[in-house]
């Protein structure tokens, strides 16, 4: 991926970096559940 | 008469006692060595590389691995989870003497050990992240040291000034946790200054983050490494209440380990894209990066919650091994291997065996230090006198 100018560089990896949060935002509460539903 | 000093005799000669008795006259001779001819005759350290083994063990791995302390205080006395009363002793000793044994290391890497107070009582820095590193430390150590008291005092028979420093305790604690959160990020915010010689996949404006979030689970694994240990060699030593609470300890501490190694996982993650350094990625360096981060990140991590879910602490304990490797790896590559990545290898940093043998020495220390103290003081069950206290 080429970029031009810092607007193009910020675009796209903040555009990443938000996916990445989203993805971890829903498996983070999916992964305590999955720690923790055994717990007496 | 002669066959009781033959006993004697023997009860000092134990395996542990030679092997260690041995490596600290070879870390003697190495001290006088360091003081007397200087750092450059013991260590392989230069210009492109003035901070070698000394800061990238003794004193990261150190701190990071000491971190039980803040840990397991702050889970029993902040949180209030009492059931984790029985390991804040043995962390607090753990944490006690391994920043005391960073402090220790410092002055070999420093050198003029009379100097040691100057940062903190003549000439403050206060622009310096190593100046807040060394305050914080000062403070903590100190911290810890009085944390530390109520079982010596209790082993001497000083009941009214044990019970008065027991007061502090949450005061303790809280200070503690301030302190900790202050300089574990910071040891890691000491890089934020050398952008250009460590390797992008390590270099984040989220280092200090990191290194904040990585000394928690460092600490726990600690605690559970160290209480396995405990457990296999001085389990003698351990009351009734150690010993029904150490499985409890084990799955709790790994159930909480692997929920934030998760989420560090995640926010390395988001380092690499933040940055946009995943072209690093198929590099050279970039498959170690995928070895610390998958191999003892995640894989630590899984086991740790398949451990806690199945109630297996021998799984738990392998992770708590595994993981403390993985921090030391985090570590050593922050400060040594991918620091200066660029430069040929004929500059590269590696350590002269004086220096590994000094980092031997000093872990050596740290180890009888603790069986002195266990063996002596009540960190490891309840002093009878005292029981009704808890």
């Amino acid at each position: 991926m080429e970029f031009f100018t810092l607007h193009d560089f910020m675009t796209y990896s903040k555009g990443i970096t938000y996916l990445v949060m989203g993805a971890i935002l829903i498996f983070m509460p999916l992964y305590w559940i999955y720690l923790t539903d055994r717990d007496d | 008469m002669a066959q009781e000093q033959t006993i004697a005799q023997k009860q000092y000669l134990t395996p542990f006692n030679v092997v260690a008795g041995m490596i600290i006259i070879v870390g003697l001779v190495l001290t006088i060595l360091r003081f007397t001819k200087g750092i450059g005759a013991v260590t392989n350290l230069d210009n492109n590389n003035p901070w070698g083994l000394w800061i990238g063990f003794d004193l990261l791995c150190g701190v990071s691995l000491a971190a039980g302390g803040y840990v397991t205080s702050s889970a029993c006395y902040i949180f209030g989870l009492k059931k984790y009363h029985s390991a804040v002793r043995p962390a607090i000793l753990t944490a006690f003497l391994g920043y005391a044994l960073v402090v220790f290391a410092l002055n070999y890497d420093v050198g003029r050990p009379w100097k040691l107070p100057y940062p903190i009582f003549y000439s403050q820095g206060t622009s310096s992240l190593l100046f807040e590193v060394g305050l914080c430390v000062f403070l903590y150590l100190t911290v810890l040291f009085v944390e530390f008291t109520p079982a010596a005092f209790e082993w001497l028979g000083f009941r009214k000034i044990r019970n008065w420093v027991l007061r502090l305790t949450l005061v303790l604690t809280i200070f503690g946790v301030v302190l900790s959160t202050l300089h574990q990020s910071s040891l890691g915010a000491l890089f934020l200054i050398a952008p250009s010689k460590l390797h992008p996949l390590w270099y984040s404006g989220y280092l200090h983050v990191y290194f904040f979030i990585s000394s928690m689970f460092a600490g726990m694994s600690m605690v559970i490494f160290e209480g396995t240990l405990a457990h296999r060699w001085l389990h003698d030593k351990m009351d009734d209440t150690h010993l029904a609470e150490a499985n409890g300890v084990v799955l709790g501490f790994g159930k909480a380990a692997s929920f934030i190694m998760m989420g560090y996982f995640g926010i390395k993650i988001i380092g690499i894209a933040v940055d946009n350094n995943w072209h690093y990625l198929t590099t050279g360096l970039g498959l170690w990066f995928f070895v610390e981060l998958i191999v003892f990140v995640l894989f630590p991590a899984i086991l740790y919650s398949v451990g806690s879910r199945e109630k297996k602490t021998l799984l738990i304990r392998i992770a708590a091994v595994w993981t403390i490797l993985g921090i030391i790896l985090n570590r050593l590559n922050v400060s040594l291997i991918a620091f200066n990545w660029h430069l040929p290898s004929a500059d590269r940093y590696f350590p002269s065996f004086m220096e590994i043998g000094t980092t031997i020495f000093i872990i050596t220390l740290g180890v009888v230090a603790y069986k002195f103290v266990v063996t002596r003081m009540p960190i490891l069950y309840e002093h009878p006198e005292y029981k009704e206290d808890h």
